[in-house]
């Protein structure tokens, strides 16, 4: 698998350890907790202490055990909005890619209109109206995050759809699903896994911020984002249980954005190739362009 | 994003050989009239979504006055006065013609509280004032910023300067603003208690009277959008410093300050005027988290409320307000970019 060389380079190798790390933290981390997460355990915003090392929080709950519970949450949150979004993404960029029908413009124009918003202001409109849930959530982010997968599946699909081996199979006669599924996909791969690391990453950055905003996941679920927002008050008083979560979101980033970063080194393929004005610009590191 | 796409499909065509109907228009008037008519025509899009999204999506202020099993009645009672039992067209149409007058309507959970008159513009000036400023101040900092540290990254390439801001920057570019904002506030309250954790200004204040609480929410933006707009600087500085149009000037004995001045600096410069319309445009995404994370009484923080009280009204204009200036910003930059580097005139 020669997507798996990036392991070899300077830059997955940091990402990899780092990733590694925040992983075992939040997969893990609910089996070394001393408390339950939502159990009051010592008085509000105590100092870290032999029963609780890294204090209490402001209701008087243990932060440790807020801390290796608060993981998970954010990792499932945004590996299901990333998945949905390749899905709906793909989906849309090959059909309007392949079809030459009336459907291209409708599908692309859409495209245009969701990625002519601000990602926040766009979830916070739908959050207004269809409230606050962990499904309304993981679906707000997809919406955001597809429109830019499928501008990338568009323009690789149009390119394939006039190869000789498409025009054969059209030639055969099969189906235009099969056509997808057998002829198209396999050749836009590349680009896909070339923008899986930076997807997450948004992925991550919205989900936090939009559950940091208090739209998202409610109290007293345990998670890293909520946390902080929850703990900002007693900073003077206990400071870790703002400074811990933010350092770990901070790390799980950096280090998707690493491995992201080195997998599409490898691969050859240049990141999301934003149509700017700047010639070859392969380094564009549109993670702001989409998550912003 | 919006940017750079509309940079794609906008560039001119080359003027076909003037028909005889007489539509030789110049062809550069011809683009402006183009992409303003696009943007409008957006800004019309924007303001069904903002629409849909806040009065056709199930949650309504009755709900969330009432809670989600409050008697029938009392909703009805609620959607009657709030006028949502009309028409949905016509609902929009009224809208559109009022922010077009300037009306931004009635602050939804006054009326539905029993007011007869609350309109939202007096609720939102202020916020407007305090976030206009906080923007203004970033962006003043962040263009020479950028433009110097992108340079210093991209002449010295490879070795430890670029190193040093390469790693700084992928650091600030993966981390959400309010992680940094909240690290900011530990290290500069809690550590060293130099400036205040919160940024509370009165309404109707200026912001620039109380410096001391403008710093930490103006380092937060400018940290983040700094980290992306020095790399994308970077690289276009050294795809300029390989063409062989610098490669010349140098053999030539042009002194390098004058390369750098005339050469590099110039050619650098056009792309980049395209990555600080989308920095700028961040700005707004960025804003809404800052203000929050130091309770800073902008705009963003305002949005933030309204959608959490379900005020449609307040969410409704305080959107169509951002998306406007969003896409102005848009059309703003491609209008420059075209004026400025006559090579994007003519098609790929």
């Amino acid at each position: 698998m020669s997507a798996l060389r990036f392991a070899g380079t300077g830059r997955g190798r940091v990402g990899l350890v780092i990733l590694g790390f925040v992983l075992a933290v939040a997969l893990l981390g609910p089996f070394f907790a001393p408390h339950d997460p939502a159990a009051l355990v010592g008085a509000p915003g105590s100092s870290p202490s032999g029963a609780s090392p890294l204090g209490t929080d402001g209701l008087g709950r243990d932060v440790l055990s807020r801390v290796l519970w608060g993981g998970r949450s954010v990792l499932w949150l945004s590996l299901s909005a990333t998945a949905l979004a390749f899905v709906v993404g793909t989906l849309i960029g090959a059909v309007a890619g392949y079809s030459r029908s009336l459907l291209d413009p409708l599908l692309m124009r859409l495209v245009d209109v969701v990625l002519s918003f601000p990602p926040i202001l766009f979830i916070l409109i739908i959050a207004t109206g269809v409230g606050e849930s962990e499904l309304i959530l993981v679906i707000e982010v997809a919406i955001v995050l597809a429109p830019g997968l499928a501008r990338i599946v568009y323009s690789a699909t149009r390119e394939i759809s006039v190869r000789g081996y498409t025009e054969a199979a059209v030639a055969r006669g099969e189906r235009t699903s099969a056509i997808l599924a057998r002829e198209i996909l396999p050749n836009i791969l590349g680009p896909l896994i070339a923008n899986l690391g930076l997807t997450v990453t948004f992925s991550v950055l919205l989900i936090a911020a939009v559950n940091f905003l208090g739209v998202g996941l409610q109290p007293p679920a345990a998670n890293w984002a909520l946390m902080i927002s929850e703990n900002r008050d007693i900073l003077s008083i206990n400071a870790w249980a703002t400074v811990v979560p933010a350092g770990l979101i901070g790390l799980l980033t950096i280090g998707v954005n690493l491995v992201g970063d080195a997998i599409s080194h490898t691969l050859g393929v240049a990141g999301r190739q934003a149509p700017t004005l700047t010639p070859g610009a392969a380094e564009l590191t549109p993670a702001a362009e989409l998550v912003r | 994003m919006g940017v750079s796409a509309s940079a794609g499909d906008g560039r001119l065509t080359p003027a076909p050989t003037p028909g005889p109907s007489g539509r030789d228009a110049h062809p550069l008037a011809r683009f402006v009239a183009r992409r303003v008519a696009q943007g409008v025509a957006t800004l019309l899009v924007a303001s069904v979504c903002v629409f849909i999204g806040t009065s056709v999506l199930p949650g309504s202020p009755a709900t969330a006055l009432l809670g989600r099993d409050a008697n029938a009645k009392a909703v009805a009672e609620i959607d009657h006065r709030l006028g949502y039992d009309k028409p949905i067209v016509g609902r929009y149409l009224s809208w559109l013609e009022g922010a077009l007058h300037g009306d931004l309507g009635n602050s939804s959970i006054d009326i539905a509280q029993g007011a007869t008159k609350a309109p939202v513009w007096p609720i939102i000036r202020s916020p407007l004032a305090d976030t206009a400023t906080l923007a203004v101040i970033t962006i003043i900092l962040l263009i020479p910023l950028s433009l110097l540290m992108g340079l210093v990254a991209g002449l010295t390439a490879g070795r430890w300067p670029d190193h040093l801001l390469s790693t700084l920057t992928l650091v600030f570019i993966s981390m959400p603003e309010f992680v940094v904002g909240s690290l900011l506030i530990a290290v500069f309250f809690v550590a060293f208690n130099l400036l205040p954790p919160v940024s509370l200004v009165a309404p109707g204040v200026f912001p620039l009277l109380h410096p001391n609480v403008l710093v930490l929410p103006v380092l937060t933006l400018l940290g983040i959008s700094l980290a992306w707009t020095v790399r994308l600087i970077r690289v276009g500085v050294i795809e300029v410093v390989k063409t062989d149009y610098v490669r010349l000037a140098r053999l030539h004995g042009i002194s390098e300050r004058r390369v750098l001045r005339r050469y590099v600096l110039r050619n650098a410069l056009a792309p980049s005027i395209q990555i600080f319309a989308l920095s700028i445009q961040y700005l707004f995404g960025g804003v809404i988290v800052t203000e929050t994370v130091f309770s800073y009484p902008g705009l963003g923080r305002q949005l933030v409320n309204a959608v959490t009280s379900h005020d449609n009204t307040e969410v409704q204009a305080i959107a169509l307000i951002l998306a406007t200036i969003y896409i102005l910003i848009n059309v703003v930059a491609d209008l420059l970019v075209i004026v400025l580097v006559p090579k994007l005139r003519t098609t790929s």
